[in-house]
């Protein structure tokens, strides 16, 4: 009697290690059976992340300041964060971090962009249907709660170390987001902007590209902002399964305790994400400018 | 009579699970409390039987909840009934596809919001344009064909603007020259005016008359201000728990109210200046005395009236040929405001 209160009733030592040995096993047949083809259908992806790491780290640096100079003042209209995104550059250069920091941002961009191609078409299917809303939320929920050492596994199991494994892994964290603000920004037009695209006979698409989508993207780009944000949080973690990057010299001084090293790094990653979170931010204030009433 | 641009008949709409069901019971006298209480299903439409003129104005009138922005939503199907038939020009809008139904909203009628229904993201010459590129029309083209709207509402230099930067008379006028842009015979508006500062609300009114003279469409406004009503109807209905009580022409409702809430409604309005001598006369009998036009107003003829020797005047029509003839007695009575007959005593201000 006292027994089964004392100690949780839990499945015999023998069955547990059987159930967890016929899931291993069954993965792993999985793994045989597919993980060619599986690599196989990620193989564009690998060809355009290396061509697009090659391009930054061939392009000579003053080019890539000029790049990085115009695009956050296209991004913000703003000579203070143009500057500032110069001037980090200039630092991270000047640290002997510069090649690390193109293979981020190429990983950060490709990821990025990735999550963009599922993650709006995905946050519109959610929005246009309940059935869809509430398969998918729990889903994302998941995605984003998980410990990422643990979707790290199957991964890593089915394509091994490398940067298609890492660059799954980063979407997978980065994704739900984008999806939720896409999502949300769309069943957040107001009924009245609808209802008058209906009373007009506008399709379908006419109804999604020329109201909701204009109207959500304010949302949405939040979404692709926060999104940006959680790929460049993972990664220190990407690097642990063989991608090149930030992270790598991160990892080396957990490892050997190398102070500066690590927070150089460290820095240089906040750096990044300081530069895309206000670029982009501006920029999604001034696509909502117009909708509150100053003249522009 | 005029021929008939829209034909509602035993129009029915039941919000709810299971509408189909319900129209049973409502059929059989079921009244929109108990429907609401017994079966938590809401009225919205009860037996609609309307007759809509062309190019004329026509009100639908009502208090909140009565029905009214339903009623006028099933013209152009963004709702669907639960039961009935609407023909619009003698086609049935009920057995339009998908595709028809979109090609009707785009060529026969057009739509003004009470919220003004603007798209906040686009300019107000790309909302004015809106119609007609949801027709297929190239955005530069649409923009050239709409321009003249524009003017006639009198925004002409705010094509650039955002809604936002624009008053609320101003972004209805935007409104306005969306739903003209697209040519469409029919108009519906569902309380276009009513978000609106009286004044403004008086402009938009001559606005709006002023386009009716020439354009001549078949508008369909809805209002729950009376003044508003008599001010622009040709003929208006009056709505109450989703069931028309009594349709006509202004003149009639205000002189033979049908019932307790419509004698409610028209309480509080200035009968002397609504009330036309035509609708009052003795039909063909002369008098000695004053002639006025039929359309004039009791209170402009009163003084003449009450001056003339035998205190009386005649009714002259457009061709100054006499018609009619009015005595101050009968001007005195139709002044005097009914009696709400479950109220008996009258004040008399
Ligand atoms: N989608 C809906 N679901 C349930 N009930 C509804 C729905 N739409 C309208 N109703 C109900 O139908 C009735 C008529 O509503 P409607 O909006 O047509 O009134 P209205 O006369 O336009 O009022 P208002 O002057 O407030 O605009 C109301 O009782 C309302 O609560
Ligand atoms: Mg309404």
């Amino acid at each position: 009697m006292i027994d089964i209160l004392g100690e949780f009733p839990a499945m015999k030592i023998g069955e547990l290690r059987e159930f967890k040995k016929s899931i291993d096993g069954s993965f792993s047949e999985f793994t045989g059976e597919y993980g060619e083809a599986i690599e196989g259908f990620f193989d564009p992806l690998l060809w355009f992340l290396v061509w697009f790491e090659k391009l930054l780290l061939a392009t000579p640096w003053p080019i890539i300041l000029l790049i990085v100079g115009s695009l956050a003042w296209a991004g913000s209209r703003s000579i203070k964060i143009a500057s500032g995104a110069i001037l980090a550059f200039i630092a991270i250069g000047y640290f002997g971090m510069w090649e690390d920091t193109m293979s981020t941002l190429a990983i950060v961009s490709v990821a990025t962009l990735i999550c963009i191609f599922i993650g709006i078409p995905m946050g519109i299917l959610m929005a246009r249907s309940k059935y869809a809303q509430t398969l998918v939320t729990p889903l994302l929920d998941i995605m984003q709660t998980i410990p990422a050492f643990v979707y790290l596994i199957p991964v890593v199991m089915l394509l091994g170390i490398g940067k298609v494994p890492g660059l799954i892994a980063v979407c997978i964290y980065a994704l739900p987001p984008v999806v939720r603000l896409t999502n949300l920004g769309i069943r957040l037009v107001s009924k009245e902007a609808l209802e008058a695209a209906d009373a007009f006979g506008a399709s379908y698409s006419q109804r999604l590209f020329g109201v909701q989508i204009p109207l959500a993207l304010p949302n949405i780009f939040a979404g692709i902002n926060q999104t940006i944000m959680m790929a460049l949080s993972m990664v220190v973690i990407a690097s642990m399964i063989g991608v090149a990057g930030l992270g790598v010299p991160v990892l080396r001084s957990i490892s050997n305790q190398y102070l500066a090293l690590g927070l150089l790094n460290g820095l240089a990653i906040v750096a990044l994400a300081i530069i895309f979170d206000r670029v982009t931010q501006e920029y999604g204030k001034r696509l909502q400018k117009h909708r509150h009433g100053d003249h522009s | 009579m005029s021929d008939i641009a829209i034909s509602i008949k035993g129009l029915y709409k039941i919000f709810g699970k299971r509408p189909k069901k319900m129209v049973e019971y409502v059929k059989d006298g079921m009244s929109k409390a108990d429907l609401l209480d017994k079966h938590n299903h809401v009225l919205g439409l009860k037996d609609i039987n309307i007759d809509i003129p062309a190019h004329k104005i026509s009100v639908i009138m009502g208090l909140s909840g009565s029905g009214k922005s339903t009623l006028i939503r099933h013209i152009n199907r963004l709702i669907e009934p639960t039961s009935g038939n609407i023909d619009v020009y003698g086609k049935d809008v009920l057995s339009m596809s998908k595709v028809e139904l979109r090609e009707f909203r785009r060529h026969q009628t057009s739509m003004v919001f009470q919220k003004f229904g603007l798209h906040v993201h686009k300019t107000v010459a790309e909302n004015v344009a809106y119609g007609l590129v949801i027709q297929g029309i190239s955005l530069d083209q649409a923009k050239k064909d709409s321009h003249k709207w524009l003017e006639r509402v009198g925004l002409d230099g705010f094509e650039d603007y955002y809604p936002a930067q624009l008053s609320g008379g101003m972004q209805q006028r935007v409104g306005l020259a969306r739903a003209l842009a697209t040519d469409a015979d029919i108009l519906l508006m569902d309380e276009a005016f009513s978000a609106l500062d009286p004044l403004i609300r008086a402009d938009m009114q001559d606005i709006l008359l002023d386009l009716q003279q020439d354009l001549h469409k078949t508008i369909v406004f809805i209002t729950h201000d009376l003044d508003e009503a008599l001010r622009i109807g040709d003929s208006i209905a009056i709505l109450r728990d989703g069931e028309v009580i009594q349709q006509g022409n202004p003149q009639d409702i205000i002189l033979k109210p049908d019932d307790d809430y419509i004698v409610d409604f028209i309480q509080e309005i200035n009968r002397g200046r609504v009330i036309n001598i035509k609708s009052i006369m003795n039909k063909g009998k002369t008098v000695e005395g004053p002639s006025f036009h039929q359309s004039s107003v009791l209170e402009n003829v009163l003084t003449a009236v009450v001056d003339s020797d035998n205190h009386a005047a005649n009714v002259v029509d457009d061709n100054n040929e006499i018609i009619g003839s009015i005595h101050l007695q009968e001007i005195a009575t139709a002044i005097a405001k009914p009696a709400v007959k479950s109220n008996i005593n009258i004040n008399y201000k």
